[in-house]
Parts: C-alpha cells; structure tokens; sequence
C-alpha cells in the first residue's frame, strides 16, 4: 500500500495564476478507487468521529472500491446535504483525517478528495440522489403535489397551500449559508415547510460572497443549493430579515420557529491611521466585489476593482488566502502577506498556506501594520513593525510583541483587511432581550441551539464566531433535530 | 393594466430631464419602509447594486417610490426600463429610519436629487406639529423637482437656482445662511431655526453644515456612500463621524453633519470615477444610440 495520498492533479501555478478556475481538478475513476483502496476498513473507524456531522466515512469508501459510486453518494448524503462543498473547503486535515489510523506513520486517506470525488462524478452522470427523490415515497407524493400547486411564480400562494398540505410546521431560517441551508434540508426532509430568507441577491452565504471560484467554482454552489430547493424549501432572496421582515411579520405569517444563521459578515478594521484610505478594503468588501459581484470580469459585469500594481493583505486566515490569490489573479505585480506571527501560528489550512506560496503571494512574517500613508486620499503604502513572539496568550498562541524602532514600509495601492470577522448585529439588535455574549454573539444551547427566546433558535458563526463551512454545517444539524423536538413537544 | 409582479414598474415619470420616478410594486417592502430609508437595486443580472432612496411608499397599494438621476451605466438602465418591466433586485428597507420629534422649527434643504428623500421626512417632520422651512434648489428651473409636493406640506417655502432661472439665485446654503440672520436680527418673522434636515449633492451638505456650524443648529445629512450589501457586511460605505469610523448603510444613512468628515466621503464617493467612465463608454460603444444614426 503507497505511503502517500494520491496526488491530487492541480493546475500549474504560473498558468492558474492568469485564471479564476478551480485549482484542483479532481480524481479521476482510477485515482479514486487506488485512493479508496488505502482505506483499512477500521472496524472502529476514527475518522466518523472526527466529522462534525458524522459521515458513515468507511462505508462510502467501501462503495467506491466497488465502482458504486452512486450508493457512495447516498451514502453521504445521509449526513450530509453539500458534499461538493464539503469535498472542497472542509479543512480535513484537523478532523476526518486528522483521525484516520494511516495518519499515524503515514498519510491518512485523502478523505476530503474521496468525498469531492462522488459528489463531482455523481453530477458528471446526472445521478443524483436529491434530483430523482427516490429517498423517501410519501415525501415524493408530497412534492408532486406540491409541483402540481406551484405554477412557477406564486411564492406566497405556495406557502398557504404548504400550510394545507403539510402536517408539520412550517420554520423561517434567516440565512443561506452553510448552516441555513443544512438546517431547511433536513427540516425539510423530516416533512416542514421550510423558508429560507436570505438577504443577497444569490444564495449560499459566505460560499457565494467569500469564498472564490478557484477554490469552490459557484457551478458546483448551485447544483447544491438546487438540491435542497428540490427537497422542498423555499429560498426568498433579497429579504432582510428584521428589515424586509420583522421577526413579528414571520411569527404572524405563521412560522412556528426561527433559526437564526446570519454567519459572522461584520468585517473588523485594526483602528491604525489611514485606514479609510481609497484602496483599503475590507477583505468581505474585496472578495464581495470579486465573488458575488464578478468584478474580476469588469467592465463585462458593471462592478469595478482597482487592478493596482502592488496588494497587501493584512492576517493569515484561509480568507486572507483567498483576498491575496484573488488579487494575484487580477494581475497584479506584488502581492503581499503581513501577519504578524509565523507561518507556524497561521490559521489557514496547509493547502491553502501552499496554494499562494505556490503562486508567488510574498509573506511578510512577524510584522504588523502601524499606519497605511497615501497621498491625495489614495493608498500609496503601509507601514509595518517588526514583531517576535513573547508568551502565549489565552489561544495558546506565543502573543507577538512589536520590537521598538523596527518599522519599515511596504509599497502597496491597495491594502485589505482579513484580520477577522464578527457578528452582524442589524438582525440581533432588533430582537429584545435576546442573550449575547460580549462579542456580540448570540448565545445559544450547545446542544439544543436554543436562545434565551422561545421559538428561537441559532448555529452557525453567529454563535461560534467565525470558523468552518463544515461545523456550521454541523450545528445547522442539531438545530434542525432540536426545532423537530421542540414542534413535537410544545415545550420550550 | 399592468400585473401586479414583484419589483414590476407600476408607474414611471420624468420629472425633469435625467431624473425620472419610478412606482415599484414591492408590498414587503412597502409595508416596513420608513421616512429616510432606502433600498439597493440591482437592474441587470450582470448589474452592480446601487442605493436609492425610498421617495414614498404607500401600503394600501404595496408600492414604494424611487427616483433616480441619470448618471453612470446603471442609472442609465434605469431611466430606460418601461412601465411593467420588473427590476431584478430590490432590496429594503435599509439604514436607520428619521428621527421625528417636535423640535419645533426645522429647515429642510434638498439640493438636486436630494429633494426625493427630504421629501418623506419632510412629511414626518410635519404631521409631528413643527413649523416647516423648505429650500429646494437645483443648478436650474428644468431641474426642480417635487416642487408643489413641497411646497404643500411647507409653512414656509424658498427655491434657489444656480442660474437664476427661478428663485432666489444662489446656493441654498446662501438662502439658508440669509434666513438664519435675518432671524436673529428679528427682521421678519422667521423663527430661530432648532433643527436643519439637508439632503443633496456632498458639496452642497458640506456647504449647510458650515453655515449652522457658526450658530451652533443641529444639522442632519443623509450620505450616500458607495455601497454594496447594504447590511453592513462590506464596508465600503464606511465614513468618519466624530472619531468614530461608521457604516453608512447600518449607521446611517443620517448623522449629525457636523462631525461628518466630508472630505473623506467626497474622496471616497470618487474612487472608482475612471472605471465607471469606461463601464459608460463600454455601454455606449455597444448600444448606438438614435442620435448616433441621425449623425450618419
């Protein structure tokens, strides 16, 4: 048995660097079953218990050895409703394949590409689980009438006749990201009438805004997204909830529980001079532009982008990857990292660590911006200061500590800030009472997602704070199991 | 008769050339909108998402009012869609809605455009018992807008032109600073003013608010940053008030204007000036016009 995952085929850095393309391209047929074949069958399997949402991991790998690939996408759809996505952005490394037994003396099974792998091959041959609804008869009665009822436009009219033909409540999600979307799959697929309001003008969340089209092509979002759609939820796009919608508009419509999955979108600046200069984005703000709005392809779409010469991106999370192998991408010169730890703190993933280091992205380590200087209001460069570790801090993290007198500057027309995101609170701030915890997060049940009000419930980065698609994706499921109970028992 | 879709076109109107007003069937919208909110609207599925504000909105009808000044691509489409077209996106109501108190006497000031969204406060301002003083003004007659609405709704009422087309001449920061002595030398009966509501073009905002600066009256603007979510996920919007860096979309649209760093919005509403050239020439390049046929 080989030693090493199977390679993953990529396109080469200096061509992907001139496209917007997905980098890695996939397993073919071949590479999936030799790579399904490094799998030892645990008869405890570890890596199940590394998955937030607790795929049967060896089982869809067994069916893969057999050539069955479309069993092996059942497989894990029984747990999970985005496996394209999964496939792509989970960071495997810390949880699958962190556990699997390979991993001790070797590398572990290549889990994440396995599962990417069925999802993509599944789609290739039109042989989807969720497209055909053969997972459960008496729900496939009900969506026929429901089709039958829907002419096409009639959102609202849709909503009554769901009230009539569904014995189950009816549930407002507000978001459509990771944990939105998981949580109105499975309600749905338990027989609720799901509506998920989303605020942009595209569903997915943070997977249509934030993450790029090298990484997760918004081809692959869509057929998810049509997925649930096809296990009966309705999606309404441009409603803001709290705005569009008041929580009471919901509750009167008659919504019996809300969930609550508005994700971490409050972009956090440093507070340094200069920093609303022209040509400072916050990385929401520059992938926005890029992502949702596809300024890269400006002036075709009418959202522009300032092609500068030189970028610098400030952090060293997977969003500070993707802003500066966006702004590779868009053509510039340099493209610069500032963080100001070591590579060895950085909160990316390896790959994505690799990925921009691939492609040329210059990682200024140990530094930390102190004032971002322009001239006629534009961005001319950032001046940075020198940093070494001192004693850790309460993450674990050795703190970083400037050294006096060390400053130097980075020549740059545009600096972007991914140094983290927090809690939007324009939903939060119209519920009364509801509980938060000084970040402005919501507290909710761990267990149950319960907030301290009845009726409503929360998961996602609105409680956790910014972290994964994949544990998002996670409490998205607790919250659906919970919002069953709570509808069943009446008690709160 | 036009059906009733969402986001369709009921109504549509010049006002005034380059500015037109559009009637926008959105029920939901229509039914939580309040004086100084706005929406962002999206015309095309290419499209870039732009702010308006929301002029009127009638529950009964389930309609919201927009209008909108012809300046870039974007509001290029927009003044060419028809009545009972649908526009593609329309997102609101957003940012913080008016603050309507009995103040007692309060000026409001629309400059250009920015007489649509002084409009609605202006009506708040006045069913919540204060004595009304309405500017209005534009570069020229031909620009005025909402005039008789205004002027209805107004106790007293002044419009400026730059050109002297009708009115006084001048900026309405000049009419405005007139008033203001004119109050405190007792000559007339113009009441001290407690509040001043203006709305318009950055310049002419920047230009009130040094004027109530030197008599210390509480000024409110509505800026109108460049934006895109709307809902404070971006913060392109973002603009100094005080000391404080505020999202215009959440934070706002309205802030005491005299903290408003105005020079920063001015160079921040510019940024991207070159591209939206070349976004407009682009569009001319590929939709000849009639005009340019006559030339052949």
């Amino acid at each position: 048995m080989k030693k090493e995952k199977t390679p993953m085929p990529e396109q080469q850095p200096q061509e992907r660097i001139k496209n917007f393309n997905e980098v890695a391209l996939g397993y073919n047929e071949e590479q999936a079953i030799e790579e399904a074949e490094r799998c030892l069958q645990c008869k405890v399997p570890k890596c199940t218990e590394g998955c937030p949402v607790e795929i049967d991991i060896k089982s869809f790998i067994k069916l893969i050895t057999r050539k069955d690939f479309s069993s092996a996408l059942e497989k894990i759809r029984e747990k999970n409703s985005l496996p394209a996505i999964c496939g792509r952005v989970c960071p495997q490394e810390d949880q699958c394949e962190k556990k699997c037994i390979l991993g001790i003396r070797n590398e572990p099974v290549a889990i994440g590409r396995l599962e990417r792998f069925v999802a993509d091959w599944n789609d290739k041959n039109k042989n989807d689980p969720g497209s055909s609804k053969k997972s459960d008869d008496s729900l496939e009665n009900a969506f026929a009438e429901l089709e039958r009822i829907h002419d096409g436009n009639g959102n609202k009219n849709l909503n009554i006749n769901v009230q009539k033909l569904q014995k189950k409540a009816r549930i407002a999600v507000v978001g459509s990201g990771p944990a939105g979307l998981t949580c109105a799959g499975e309600l749905a697929k338990m027989g609720y009438g799901i509506t998920i309001f989303e605020a942009l003008h595209e569903s997915g969340g943070v997977l249509v805004y934030g993450i790029p089209e090298f990484r997760l092509p918004k081809s692959i979002l869509k057929k998810e997204v049509e997925f649930v759609k096809n296990l009966g939820v309705e999606i309404i796009t441009n409603a803001l909830v709290g705005n569009t919608y008041t929580l009471e508009d919901l509750f009167g419509a008659g919504y019996k529980a809300i969930f609550i999955a508005t994700g971490a979108g409050l972009p956090y600046f440093m507070g340094i001079p200069g920093e609303n200069l022209n040509g400072v984005y916050s990385a929401n703000e520059f992938l926005t532009r890029n992502n949702l709005m596809k300024a890269y392809l400006f002036p075709e779409y009418d959202t522009p982008i300032k092609k500068v010469k030189n970028f610098a991106v400030v952090g060293a999370g997977n969003v500070a990857m993707d802003s500066a192998r966006t702004a590779k991408r868009l053509g510039a010169e340099k493209v610069y990292l500032i963080y100001r730890r070591t590579e060895k703190e950085m909160p990316a993933r390896i790959e994505e660590i690799e990925h921009a280091k691939q492609e040329g992205i210059i990682f200024h380590i140990l530094s930390n911006p102190v004032e971002i200087i322009g001239e006629d209001s534009f961005v001319e460069k950032v001046r940075c200061i020198r940093m070494e570790l001192g004693e850790p801090d309460s993450s674990g993290r050795r703190s970083p500590v400037p050294v006096p007198g060390s400053e130097f500057e980075i020549e740059a027309q545009a600096i972007i800030m991914a140094i983290g995101q927090g809690p939007n609170p324009l939903l939060l701030k119209k519920i009364p009472g509801l509980g938060l915890t000084r970040k402005g997060n919501i507290i909710a049940d761990e267990k149950t997602c319960r907030t301290n009000i009845k009726g409503i419930f929360a998961a996602g980065d609105i409680v956790s704070g910014a972290a994964t698609v994949i544990l998002a994706m996670g409490g998205g499921k607790k919250a659906a199991i919970s919002i069953n109970d709570y509808i069943n028992s009446g008690i709160w | 008769m036009v059906k009733n879709d969402i986001n369709v076109i009921i109504e549509k109107e010049d006002l005034a050339e380059k500015i037109v007003k559009l009637v926008i069937y959105n029920p939901q919208i229509a039914l939580n909108a309040k004086a100084g909110q706005f929406v962002i609207i999206r015309v095309d599925p290419k499209g870039e998402r732009i702010p308006l504000t929301i002029a009127d909105s009638d529950k009964k009808a389930g309609s919201i009012t927009l209008i909108s000044m012809t300046i870039g691509k974007t509001t290029t489409l927009v003044e060419k869609m028809r009545e009972g077209e649908s526009i593609t996106d329309v997102l609101g109501p957003l940012g913080k809605c008016s603050e309507i108190e009995r103040f007692g006497h309060v000026v409001c000031i629309g400059g250009g455009l920015g007489i649509a969204p002084v409009f609605p406060i202006l009506k708040e301002i006045k069913n919540a018992g204060n004595t009304v003083t309405t500017i209005i003004g534009a570069r020229n007659e031909k620009l005025l807008i909402l005039e008789e609405e205004m002027k209805a709704c107004s106790d007293n009422f002044f419009i400026c032109t730059d050109d002297g087309s009708k009115g006084f001449k001048g900026f309405v920061s000049m009419k405005l600073k007139e008033l203001i002595t004119a109050s405190l030398n007792g000559t007339g009966n113009f009441p001290r003013p407690d509040r001043v509501i203006a709305i318009g073009p950055t310049l002419m905002m920047k230009s009130v608010c040094d004027v109530t600066r030197q008599y210390d009256i509480k000024t409110i603007v509505s800026l109108n940053s460049i934006m895109i979510d709307g809902t404070g996920m971006c913060g392109t919007c973002r603009v100094e008030v005080g000391t404080e860096t505020k999202f215009a979309c959440v934070d706002g649209p309205e802030f005491d204007g005299h903290l408003v760093n105005f020079n920063l919005l001015l160079a921040r509403q510019n940024y991207f000036c070159e591209e939206e050239q070349l976004s407009m020439e682009e569009y001319k390049k590929e939709n000849h016009t009639g005009a340019c046929k006559l030339d052949l």
